[in-house]
């Protein structure tokens, strides 16, 4: 089986309201020192065997299309064979 | 025989009926399109509605591009075919890269639900050339993600070329860049639209009848092209 997680955030530029309210609230709870939270989804996805090949290049590109918006995401992908 | 305009359903859409309802009101014919449609039915041109496509999982319209009839109206619309999205239907053209940019959450993170001033900036399109150019309407907006964003070189872009189509007039209600509130692609075509001109059609139900020109707009559209 191989696991594969994708980390999607928004780019720096692009702002982050959600982040910021959460920011808001760690303040509030008694978090000193907080200077910025930026929120982000993690997709943690199980396939069949290895990946390898066209399927690997596959997966990479729907992490592009479907999983994260280019114009105002980037992401990360780790495969664990 | 009156233009046919398509009128997409997603699971989750809602406002598909008001805009099937705008587009008779201008004098056409609605035509119901389903998301799972592999045809679109003969028609002239597409309104995608407002509401929540497919719980707006993921992203908003980020599942939605990927609905069988949007393929087909990705396909058309590169060719020419006149498409209108409002709200959801904005964020789903701009998922599906036929308009630049996207759609983010509104910068103060609440719903908001007003009667929303305009500027009519660009009249070029074919969704808005029943307007006067620099003409202020009223008509509803309501979102939870209709910040409009793009790179600076994309808004540079789309004002030198005289995309932009509507703006914000007083504060900015969700935080789009440059009060941007509609915009069109190159060829003019494809416009889209946060605010929404179909509840703005009947005196009794909307805060003005703004909204009626976008929809003859089309009409007059149609009928110089045939």
């Amino acid at each position: 089986m191989a696991r594969v997680v994708v980390n999607v955030a928004l780019k720096p530029e692009i702002l982050d309201p959600q982040g910021r309210a959460v920011a808001g609230a760690l303040g509030r709870l008694g978090l000193s020192g907080v200077i910025d939270v930026r929120q982000g989804k993690q997709f943690i996805i199980d396939l069949d065997g290895e990946l390898e090949g066209e399927r690997t290049e596959l997966m990479e590109k729907l992490a592009g299309e479907l999983l994260s918006n280019p114009v105002i995401e980037d992401f990360t992908l780790t495969v664990e064979n | 025989m009156s233009a046919r305009i398509g009128v997409v359903t997603f699971p989750g859409s809602l406002d598909d009926a008001d805009a099937a309802r705008a587009i008779r009101i201008a004098g056409a014919t609605p035509v119901a399109l389903w998301h799972g449609d592999a045809n679109l039915h003969d028609v002239d041109a597409v309104v995608l509605p407002g509401g929540f496509s497919y719980g707006d999982y993921l992203r908003c319209g980020a599942i939605a591009k990927f609905a069988p009839v949007m393929s087909l109206i990705i396909q058309k619309a590169q060719v020419g075919l006149p498409v209108l999205g409002i709200c959801n239907g904005f964020q789903i053209l701009c998922e599906s890269h036929l308009l630049p940019g996207a759609l983010t959450r509104n910068d103060h993170q609440h719903f908001i639900c007003v009667d929303q001033k305009l500027q009519i900036e660009s009249t070029e399109t074919l969704w808005t050339r029943d307007f006067s150019p620099g003409q202020q309407i009223v008509i509803p907006l309501k979102n939870g993600e209709g910040g409009y964003v793009a790179s600076e070189a994309t808004l540079d872009e789309l004002f030198a070329e005289n995309r932009v189509i509507a703006t914000y007039v007083g504060s900015n209600p969700n935080g789009s860049y440059r009060n941007i509130a509609g915009i069109s692609n190159k060829a003019g075509n494809v416009v889209g639209l946060m605010p929404h001109p179909e509840h703005a059609v009947e005196a009794l139900t909307g805060p003005t009848t703004d909204g009626i020109p976008f929809f003859t707009s089309i009409l007059k559209s149609l009928v110089g092209a045939s």
